[in-house]
């Protein structure tokens, strides 16, 4: 009986909870199709009183969200598989390679883990219009085409894959190249799929890197274009709605697909970290 | 295998580990050099990319503006109202989703839901549900008889309103993290302290607690530090202003205003590294503490 009745408080408190994590995307998805007058009427209405689809439509046309999508695809498409071929081939170099100066060079990279990214924007922001890219896709892809936490997750990886296969290929004439992309590579899948989801959401989700390096309309990213669109339209928070739910719900729904690896992966890469 | 490395295996080796080098080196190793040596940059043309002068200048400038303190107070009543409520509410959760219930994965998902969203759309999202006239908070504060509070208008108000949502968007992250930590410990523990007739709450106390202790301790240090860098949110709630009168201003929409609006590369520089000096000092609190280990 006791039992019955903590169980019962148990669900309650984390209903509670998980409505309240809720709320704030149920009211955008409401308020994103209602109509103007809707929107501002007291007390508000959880469900639209008529579905008004087209306010996405609307919200679309107003600002060229389109080519801030594009920008968007593009910048996560080109540096999430950049992201991963590099992390692959550093990874096997740290976890199976014998090369002078192997374990100061990793060293070395672990130590830039604990300088805040926000340090390096100033001499990064030099660096790129020295070399003539801001304001240009390399700008917003090329200094995310490495990242020394995926190497490192990779890494840890690779270590628990036996010793004894990478002996057996080297006898059988396997040359390295060709053993890391058919042994290792499959056997580390999971893995990548991991680091590939966290730096997928993590770029298209990213803010701070592109409004700096962004300057004309054609080059922002989603993000950047969102915050440009809110001056555009004002106290419309219809479309304002619309668009935030452009941005975060297909994020959601590649979290929901493919969550077991994004969760999995976070809680493994975080205790290790 | 383990015989000295030849000059071949290093050829072999660094022409691995070139691509993912290039760019560390040139966008995380490089700039950590420069950008110390930035915030000594006296007299900086930009545009020239020439210096003219070095000095501690932009140092006694930033430690004589009230600004930069009012950030650096800022950015402290962020921390302190962020991570004591973050860690606190994620561990109930966490070990209320550890129990053996139903729908635990469901759960689960839906806490971690805003993990994946963007701060910049979920914050828009949120200056709506802050809305004086006709945002929903307001609406339920009425049902308790609260007048319509003016949260991001109000000077007095525009911290609250970040930490809230902070709170809000940081629970999932530190859940899943409490949670791994809750499964890394041996039921055999509870068992034996359950035949030896201990109750819930003293298996709580003194299972739970000291065993947990490293996860707790490693997820506060992670909220900390990323707290101390918090930036989106402001621009996004605010709508591109620091809050009402610089109200919600932190340390890095301090170097972004220096840097991004006014053109102070130096002053901006030395500021970063001021926040990298506290950052540095958590890390290394939390890799001194993690050694000696929080367990038993």
């Amino acid at each position: 009986m006791r039992q019955a009745f903590s169980k019962g408080f148990i669900y309650i408190l984390l209903t509670i909870g998980s409505l309240l994590m809720l709320l704030p995307f149920i009211w955008m998805i409401s308020t994103s199709l209602k109509t103007p007058g809707e929107v501002m009427s007291m007390p508000p209405t959880w469900i639209p009183e008529s579905w008004k689809w087209d306010n996405y439509l609307k919200a679309w046309e107003m600002a060229p969200f389109l080519r801030y999508t594009l920008n968007s695809i593009i910048v996560v498409i080109v540096s999430t598989i950049g992201e991963i071929i590099t992390t692959i081939l550093a990874a096997y170099a740290f976890s199976r390679l014998q090369f002078w100066g192997r374990d100061i060079v990793f060293a070395i990279l672990l130590g830039t883990m604990m300088v805040p990214g926000e340090m390096l924007l100033i001499p990064n922001f030099v660096t790129l219009s020295n070399l003539g890219w801001i304001n240009q896709y390399e700008a917003l892809i090329i200094p995310w085409l490495a990242s020394i936490f995926s190497i490192f997750l990779l890494r840890q990886y690779f270590l628990g894959v036996p010793k004894e296969l990478h002996y057996a290929a080297k006898i059988d004439g396997c040359s390295n190249f060709r053993f890391l992309w058919s042994v290792m590579v499959p056997l580390a899948k999971p893995a990548i799929v991991t680091i590939a989801l966290l730096k997928a959401i993590g770029s298209w989700n990213a803010f701070l890197w592109p409004l700096i390096v962004t300057q004309s309309e054609e080059m922002r990213t989603l993000p950047v274009g969102l915050t440009a669109f809110t001056t555009e339209a004002g106290t419309n928070f219809e479309l304002l709605m619309a668009a935030s739910s452009m941005i975060i719900l297909p994020m959601i729904i590649l979290y929901i697909i493919l969550q077991k690896y994004i969760i999995e992966g976070v809680s493994k890469a975080g205790l290790k970290g | 295998m383990n015989q000295k490395p030849t000059l071949k295996d290093t050829l072999i080796g660094y022409s691995y580990l070139l691509p993912a080098l290039i760019i560390l080196g040139v966008f995380s190793v490089y700039p950590i050099i420069k950008s110390f040596f930035m915030s000594f940059y006296a007299d900086y043309d930009f545009f020239k990319d020439i210096v003219h002068s070095y000095g501690f200048d932009n140092f006694i400038y930033i430690f004589q503006d009230t600004e930069f303190y009012k950030s650096l107070t800022n950015t402290f009543i962020f921390v302190i109202g962020v991570v004591p409520a973050s860690i606190s509410i994620s561990l109930v959760i966490a070990i209320l989703l550890n129990s053996k219930i139903k729908f635990g994965k469901l759960f689960r998902t839906i806490y971690f839901l805003p993990f994946v969203t963007s701060v910049v759309a979920i914050a828009i999202v949120w200056q709506w549900i802050y809305h004086s006239e006709y945002g929903i908070l307001n609406y339920f504060l009425g049902w308790f008889g609260i007048s319509p509070i003016e949260w991001l208008n109000d000077p007095k108000w525009s911290m609250p309103a970040l930490i809230i949502m902070c709170i809000w968007k940081s629970l999932g992250y530190n859940i899943i993290l409490f949670l791994a930590g809750l499964q890394n410990i041996n039921p055999q523990y509870y068992l034996a302290a359950q035949i030896d007739g201990a109750s819930k709450f003293k298996r709580f106390w003194h299972i739970t607690v000291p065993l947990l202790s490293p996860t707790t301790f490693f997820v506060s240090i992670v909220v900390l530090i990323n707290s101390f860098k918090v930036f989106d949110e402001v621009f996004a709630l605010f709508n591109g202003r620091p809050g009402p009168g610089y109200s919600a201003q932190t340390i890095v929409y301090y170097i972004f205003e220096k840097f991004y609006n006014e053109w102070e590369f130096g002053i901006a520089s030395a500021a970063a590294f001021v926040l990298f000096i506290i950052i540095f000092i958590f890390t290394l609190i939390q890799l001194y503490v993690g050694k000696r280990k929080v367990n038993y």
